[in-house]
């Protein structure tokens, strides 16, 4: 479904672990680097704490994107952490496409704590993706829509 | 009922110009649980921390959320700020709101409208927090230093001196290292082993200090303080105990052509063998690959002839178990091979060598004595051509992108040094850049250019061949008057590049270290923690790190001793109390989660279960080494029945803080 809607304003839960990506992040904040306003981020200690749950609850409860991210490969601060996630990112992809959710709503990048301009151009990207696929509506719980 | 206090940092203006914070304390205190809610103009000045203790205190505060700048930068002066007035400083929650909010939005209205959704997130997941004890664990007061050469001798005399009992773990037969094969050292000129040696000495006869020598580290469990390590001492066929190193077996042993590595295969060892005279442990080893009596049982010579009884020719591998609190790397480097170097025709002729063969050829103790001469012929040589940077600075994927640093200063002192001993030998210098950048460096390599005469040229060799007479063609471009060169050359000697060791990179996955493309091993920050490893308790001691010489090699070495010797001296260190921890009654001990712990931290047991009808049955459940779990989280989705959670970040917070977002 593409909606060319320029105010729908998506939310977008971000998962960041805390070595790489959190730092990342931060380091765009330092150098005011500019990203939309709907990105939330949670922090967890490793990319593979995210729970593909969370991910599935997110878009339950009206995120219209998710987006992990974690250590590049090989600078995982807990050696293999990434490596399981991306193997269960890829899991659940299989999984969207049987439950016809968009592919593209879900994400994983890797940023580490020195690439927060690639943090912030991650962020704008995703944003814009997400919003050119516009709401979140097949998993979306109906009882949690705002009114 | 939670009572939870909230505070909005304005943090002068980093926050209060893009987020307006009275608004956001305003719309956070309706959030259910909250009984407070404040902002300050710098909640983590000690006026601000005042504010939040006072609340604590007066509204009997059961969790605390500050919405201000990074966690990474103010988490613990709050959560101190906590525990100081008695609130276990785990239910103190940061809201981002200076980083990921108002240092990178314009626009004040969608900013606060952020800056609440994430405040409302941590009010969410304080109200699931649990009081967290960290515990302690013991530091075990012992260090293991990986490699013994210089760097290696050099970190464990320090922490010796410390008082610190300290292992080296040297895989060849000896310690001493690249260092012990070198003749001389710049800028000095002085000799590598007149200065190496009684340092060997020293390490052998210290108190606190035990060599392992022909060992390798086969297994790293633990963490930091209490690593337990297996070290293999491999068969040496030899009683280390017995052997007084009289070498009598090593002169009747018939097998003689076994290439010694020690002078880097320029001539022979017997297959029992002594490195070098001043090798510690002096302890001899027979070489299985050639010894006869351990190929076919025919021989026993050195046994007849060793007075002391120490040969053994049915010792095996053995393996000692030992903890340590630090461990320290030095596992060095080696030049590169240069199969690949066709150009050069070093596999090709005997007098083409690498510049560490030329030290052997040129020391006292060396395969000649000390008198410089040509490998194929035993002559004197009359024209030595030098050739810089082989496989240095290199941009294809023969050789190694960096520099290999040491090379400049060798291959000057190499040239004055045949030029002091042999002036009627001519030295040709081939380089990219000359770079030395160090105390007295520079002068060193210019008095080689003008006190001792060496040709220095600018520009690269293209092609040595060997020719009938003996002699070698070397074709090479002068870069600065842009002609070709052809010199007629009795050696050529190729400064090969220098790599990590191979045992680094297996060694690093054994330790949970982080290397570089180059397979150098990385450390904590650049700049400001350049000898530790980011691996708590990992400390990294000379060339294993970055190419070096030998005082930068000393200076890194005595630093990392330092570093080690301030983690020895504590009894104890804090764990972090953000560990995975199973419900035992949700468990059905399927194993899933042993399998993706990456620190071996999860064990099973047979427990005893009181069943709903009054009858025991014995279940098979996981449970949790606090003091080795790292607190990643992989286990938590490995568990398909939901029974292991993280804690501080557990699947309900993070549900909580998903939900307060998307709400």
């Amino acid at each position: 479904m593409q909606v060319n809607d320029n105010n729908f304003q998506p939310v977008i839960v971000a998962f960041c672990c805390n070595w790489c990506s959190y730092a990342g992040a931060d380091l765009s904040g330092t150098n005011r680097l500019n990203y939309p306003t709907n990105v939330k981020i949670i922090r967890v200690p490793c990319s593979c704490r995210v729970n593909p749950m969370f991910i599935l609850r997110a878009f339950q409860k009206g995120a219209d994107g998710v987006i992990i991210c974690g250590c590049h490969p090989g600078d995982c601060h807990y050696t293999s952490g990434n490596y399981y996630t991306r193997r269960r990112i890829t899991l659940l992809y299989s999984m969207l496409d049987f439950l016809g959710i968009e592919r593209n709503r879900t994400r994983l990048e890797w940023v580490s704590a020195a690439e927060g301009a690639k943090f912030a151009a991650t962020m704008q990207q995703f944003t814009e993706d997400v919003r050119k696929l516009g709401p979140n509506r097949r998993l979306e719980d109906l009882r949690c829509r705002k009114q | 009922m939670q009572r939870i206090g909230v505070f909005v940092c304005h943090c002068g203006t980093n926050i209060a110009a893009t987020v307006d914070v009275k608004a956001v304390a305003e719309a956070l205190s309706h959030e259910p649980g909250v009984v407070i809610s404040q902002d300050y103009q710098y909640m983590c000045s000690e006026s601000g921390q005042n504010l939040v203790k006072d609340a604590i205190k007066e509204h009997k505060l059961t969790g605390v959320v500050v919405c201000s700048c990074s966690p990474r930068m103010h988490e613990n002066t709050f959560r101190k700020a906590a525990a100081s007035v008695g609130l276990n400083p785990y239910l103190v929650e940061i809201a981002n709101i200076r980083e990921q909010c108002s240092w990178i939005h314009k626009d004040i209205a969608t900013a606060t409208d952020k800056a609440v959704i994430l405040g409302k997130a941590a009010v969410a997941k304080v109200h699931l927090n649990a009081p967290l004890t960290a515990g302690e664990s013991p530091v075990a007061k012992r260090a293991l230093v990986i490699g013994g050469g210089i760097a290696g001798i050099q970190t464990a005399l320090d922490i010796a001196e410390a008082g610190f009992d300290v292992d080296i773990v040297e895989k060849k037969s000896t310690i001493g290292g690249k260092m012990a094969q070198i003749d001389k050292t710049f800028p000095t000129l002085d000799c590598a082993a007149c200065i190496l040696t009684p340092k060997m000495v020293e390490a052998s006869q210290n108190e606190h200090i035990t060599i392992h020598s022909f060992s390798e580290v086969s297994e790293v469990k633990g963490f930091v303080g209490n690593f337990t390590v297996t070290i293999k001492k491999k068969a040496r066929y030899v009683d280390e105990v017995k052997c007084t190193g009289c070498g009598a077996c090593v002169e009747k042993c018939p097998m003689k052509k076994v290439p010694n590595e020690f002078n880097e295969g320029l001539d022979n060892r017997h297959a029992v063998y002594i490195p070098f005279a001043q090798a510690v442990p002096k302890v001899a080893t027979i070489d299985p690959n050639y010894c006869m009596m351990l190929k076919n049982g025919k021989c026993g010579i050195c046994s007849k002839v060793c007075t002391a009884g120490a040969i053994d020719y049915k010792q095996q591998d053995r393996f000692i178990e030992q903890k340590y609190g630090a461990i320290i790397v030095a596992t060095g480097f080696n030049p590169i091979n240069l199969d690949k170097y066709d150009e050069f025709a070093y596999n090709q002729c005997p007098d083409v060598v690498t510049s560490l063969e030329l030290e052997r050829l040129m020391n006292a103790a060396g395969p000649n004595g000390g008198t410089l001469l040509r490998p194929s012929d035993k002559t004197h040589p009359h024209t030595i051509v030098f050739v810089q940077c082989v496989g240095s600075r290199c941009d294809d994927e023969k050789g190694k992108p960096y520099c290999s640093k040491i090379c400049c200063m060798y291959t000057a002192k190499h040239a004055m040094l045949i030029r002091e001993k042999y002036p009627d030998t001519e030295v040709y210098v081939f380089y990219i850049d000359v770079r030395t950048p160090g105390k007295n460096f520079d002068e060193f390599y210019r008095r080689a250019v003008e006190q001792y005469n060496v040709h220095y040229i600018k520009g690269m060799v293209g092609k040595v061949t060997p020719k009938s007479d003996g002699k070698i063609d070397v074709q090479a471009s002068d870069l600065l008057s842009n002609e070709q060169l052809h010199i007629n050359a009795d050696m050529v000697v190729l400064a090969a590049a220098i790599e990590p060791d191979k045992t680094a990179r297996p060694l690093a996955t054994m330790l949970t270290t982080q290397m570089d493309t180059n397979d150098f091993f990385t450390e904590a920050h650049p700049k400001l923690r350049p000898v530790e490893s980011a691996t708590a308790g990992i400390f990294l001691s000379g060339a294993c790190q970055g190419p070096k010489d030998i005082p930068e090699t000393v200076a890194q070495a005595s630093a990392a001793a330092a570093k080690a010797i301030g983690l020895l001296v504590k009894n104890s260190i804090t764990c972090n109390p953000c560990v995975a921890h199973s419900d035992e009654l949700l468990c059905n001990g399927c194993s899933s989660c042993e399998k993706v712990c990456p620190y071996g931290a999860i064990t099973y047991q047979d427990k005893e279960f009181r069943m709903p009808d009054r009858t025991t049955a014995i279940r098979r459940v996981a449970s949790v080494n606090p003091a080795v779990c790292q607190g990643c989280g992989a286990c938590t989705v490995a568990c398909p029945s939901g029974a292991m959670d993280l804690n501080g970040f557990s699947n309900s917070q993070i549900m909580a803080e998903v939900d307060a977002i998307c709400k």
